[in-house]
């Protein structure tokens, strides 16, 4: 085996591919996340389907395979095929680059998502300053489609949403900040912006930030996560696509490939800015109670959660089968969802195979990357369930909450969230001196 | 790739818009030279009538200045069929299913409107067990044609959950009525001079179990809305109108009585069999939009009072007047109105002794109510005039007829 890949199986590379500089993992990474996010997408589009038909006493899906879990796919390929659809008044060459900015801008930001200590492509010293610039930058691919679509609700809808945006950074960046600030709570009073070293911290310090000061950290965790529905553009704050005002806000004129990147782009923040809570506040990819909770039975308990969860979704799909009306019409859907039980079932047991065998202490090069590879299981979990919750929350409220009228959201950043924000900031920083 | 020059699409729009200045319909001064597309102050935007929140095809030129409302002109008729011309070329009878598809999510009310009308033409009253069965429909009716208000504006401010919630409360009342006469949304549901069908067996009941099952409902589209602090937000104090200008406008309806006027004609000149049945009118103080929202909730269960009382007390007897075959009213002139969900809905029919109106015209509550749109948006943001044209509650089909 090439020593590349030898040299970090057998751990003597620590940290992050981009860190050790192998250049093989890092593209390795890059492409499992581009493929994972795409997926996740994928997922999110199904799941909020699904949930919000079940919050409106509605089904969703229910055609495209069983419970319409290919819908997903249908749509991709449906927007595919779609006439590409430029109008004619549009400024092309801006029109056609617009979406492109925002997929880069939301996929840029997982280049320093720490899925786990090693598990990020890169472990950027500034790594949430990249992450708060590039994410902003999704601002100018909307602002941008706005204004090539030449027309009127777009404009509006990409005016509304850039300023939006733009102010609710400012309480994002200070909730941010405060949490950076936290960072600096040990022996040798050294802050941190890298990503890893956020959660490094909290780890050390033996407590998640939401905790922190209690409750400095809850309210800028607060803060933060009421900005990041606005900074997606999501409900209650989905001034710019707005459907029943500006009809579809920036992208009215967009269909086809051109929409979809749109929502890829959408979908791809939500789940970056979701992760950035729980670096920031939720202890990334650290599972419950590490420090309470570190006995190595612990440890194995814990471990067996992403088996276990997989057994509980395989566990679903199966009653879904069973409660298949018994009818030739349904035959193929039962065939599709029983299949589908059984990849989970068999997921499921390659994940509790991992734990258990991960769980020996054997010095041998093949056993202790067992280990390392269910460590780094167990951290991608963790971290993918907490982003989960989020995600959840985002539906939670779009089937929930009216939607804010612009002046009032502009109300609620600039005259709520930032002076809170800059209060906690203020306090934080005067308990941290105390306390130090 | 000049992209600099997007004056070509502003033309375009002031082009669609001008015909109606050319006309000299508008109060937007739509005449004022053209200025350049970003730096200008003022922006002529055209909503509808393809648009997913006028309701319809409603059309609504907005003069903005940024967000803001500087005025408003609406064009209707895109939903025009000539309902009234058409009642001069029916026979009465023929006439009767046509005033459904005016108000067609309150089909039940235009039929009652338009049967009493000609039966007062003819000097002919229904008998009571038809009255009780008519409030009994027309109330229902008002629920359903509430609760699709609620769930439409309710969706119209973005919240889109009360929407499923209210259509499958509403499926309920549509049942009964397919139940009752066939149809669920055009009912033509009463004859002049009574009804032609009788209720059929275990109609008292389904009503009943259907106060019991929706009253709880109400509370749940309550607890959704009227503590909510966006909802309160997004509504109060927006679209404020007075009782005053109510009056000078002519609006009728939960919009007049939201601003404080305590007038239905349900009590005021009380027709069919509602003189009997004690129930409570709801009013505002505001004027505002949310206090239409809290007038049209209570609305819904006032009706519902009145159903309980008119199943509980529904006489015997038949359920139709001895009229003539062919329906040849004296001649003579008649106005009569009844209390629509959206207000007063007007009949006045010019009879000259044949079997087709002479003339026949349409008070219509939405199309008088539209009226107000202006009044009450002006200063407004673009998301509020969305909110407003929601809160009147408006049928095109009423409205254009």
């Amino acid at each position: 085996m090439p020593n590349f890949i030898m040299s970090y199986l057998d751990g003597s590379v620590r940290g992050t591919p981009g860190e050790a500089g192998s250049q093989f993992w890092a593209l390795i990474y890059v492409f499992i996340i581009f493929t994972g996010v795409s997926v996740a997408v994928m997922a999110m589009n199904w799941l909020e389907r699904k949930a919000l038909a079940h919050f409106q006493i509605r089904l969703g899906p229910m055609r495209v395979g069983p419970h319409g879990l290919l819908q997903p796919i249908a749509d991709a390929i449906k927007l595919m095929l779609k006439e590409d659809i430029i109008p004619a008044e549009a400024d092309q060459f801006v029109f056609w680059i617009a979406p492109m900015i925002g997929l880069l801008a939301a996929f840029a930001v997982y280049t320093v998502i720490p899925f786990g200590p090693s598990q990020a492509v890169s472990d950027m010293n500034i790594g949430i300053l990249f992450m708060l610039g590039v994410s902003s930058l999704g601002v100018l691919g909307i602002v941008v489609a706005g204004w090539a679509s030449n027309s009127h609700y777009p404009l509006i809808g990409a005016l509304r949403s850039s300023a939006q945006m733009v102010s609710y950074e400012v309480a994002m960046g200070l909730a941010v900040v405060s949490a950076i600030l936290m960072t600096s709570m040990n022996a040798s009073g050294t802050g941190t912006l890298s990503m890893i070293g956020i959660v490094r911290a909290q780890q050390e310090q033996g407590v998640w930030f939401i905790f922190k000061f209690f409750p400095l950290g809850l309210i800028a965790f607060v803060i933060f996560a009421i900005a990041m529905i606005a900074e997606t553009n999501r409900a209650p704050f989905d001034m710019a696509e707005a459907e029943s005002e500006l009809t579809a806000g920036y992208h009215t004129e967009y269909s086809g490939l051109r929409w979809s990147l749109f929502m890829l782009a959408e979908y791809a923040t939500m789940i970056a800015v979701s992760s950035i809570a729980v670096t920031l506040w939720l202890g990334g990819w650290m599972r419950p109670f590490p420090n309470l909770l570190r006995a190595p039975a612990w440890d194995f308990i814990f471990s067996l959660f992403p088996g276990l969860t997989f057994v509980g979704l395989a566990a679903i799909a199966l009653v879904g089968v069973v409660r298949m009306p018994v009818h030739s019409f349904f035959r193929i859907q039962r065939i599709g969802l029983a299949v589908f039980a059984a990849l989970l079932g068999l997921i499921a047991l390659l994940l509790l195979t991992i734990a258990v065998a991960g769980r020996s202490v054997d010095t041998t090069v093949a056993a202790s990357s067992v280990a390392r590879f269910r460590e780094g299981i167990d951290h991608v979990y963790w971290f993918v369930l907490k982003v989960a919750v989020f995600m959840y929350l985002f539906i939670w409220y779009r089937a929930t909450w009216p939607r804010y009228r612009f002046d009032q959201l502009m109300r609620v950043g600039w005259k709520v969230l930032l002076p809170i924000s800059l209060g906690v900031l203020v306090v934080t920083a005067i308990v941290g001196v105390i306390v130090s | 790739m000049n992209a600099g020059t997007p004056d070509g699409s502003n033309a375009h729009t002031n082009d669609r818009t001008h015909d109606v200045a050319n006309r000299g319909l508008s109060n937007l001064d739509l005449d004022a030279p053209a200025t350049p597309y970003l730096d200008s102050n003022e922006l002529i935007i055209n909503m509808g009538p393809q648009h997913p929140a006028t309701h319809g095809v409603l059309r609504v030129i907005l003069k903005l200045d940024g967000e803001k409302v500087l005025g408003t002109e609406c064009v209707i008729g895109y939903l025009h069929r000539g309902v009234e011309k058409i009642g001069e070329n029916r026979t009465y009878t023929m006439f009767n299913p046509y005033v459904d598809r005016m108000d067609y999510v309150a089909a039940v009310s235009n039929g009652l409107g338009y049967c009493e009308a000609v039966e007062k033409l003819m000097n002919v009253e229904a008998p009571a067990r038809a009255k009780y069965i008519r409030v009994i429909l027309t109330e229902l009716n008002r629920v359903a044609s509430h609760q699709l208000w609620l769930g439409t504006h309710a969706l119209d401010i973005g919240a889109m959950t009360p929407l499923f919630y209210t259509f499958r409360d509403r499926e309920e009342i549509l049942k009964i009525f397919e139940k009752y006469c066939g149809a669920r949304l055009t009912t033509h549901a009463f004859r002049i001079g009574g009804c032609q069908y009788e209720t059929y067996a275990g109609f008292e009941k389904e009503v009943k179990n259907f106060l019991t099952y929706v009253a709880p409902k109400i509370d749940e589209y309550e607890e959704l809305l009227t503590t909510n602090r966006i909802w309160l937000e997004r509504t109060k104090n927006v679209g404020v109108i007075s009782s005053a200008d109510c009056v000078a406008l002519g609006v009728t309806g939960p919009v007049l009585r939201a601003s404080g006027v305590k007038w239905d004609l349900r009590k005021a000149q009380p027709y069919a069999a509602y003189s009997e049945f004690d129930f409570d009118i709801p009013v505002g103080t505001n004027g505002d939009t949310y206090d239409r929202y809290l007038v049209r909730v209570a609305e819904m269960r006032q009706s519902l009072r009145i159903i309980e009382q008119a199943v509980n007390g529904i006489p015997e007897g038949p359920i139709m007047a001895r009229v003539p075959k062919v329906i040849k009213p004296p001649v003579g002139e008649i106005y009569h109105s009844i209390e629509a969900p959206k207000g007063e809905l007007g009949y006045f029919i010019v009879s000259d002794g044949t079997t087709q109106p002479y003339r026949l015209r349409v008070r219509p509550p939405s199309f008088v109510n539209l009226q107000a749109l202006n009044r009450m948006v002006r200063g407004l943001l673009v998301a509020d005039v969305i909110a407003v044209i929601g809160t009147i509650d408006i049928v095109l089909g009423e409205v254009d007829r």
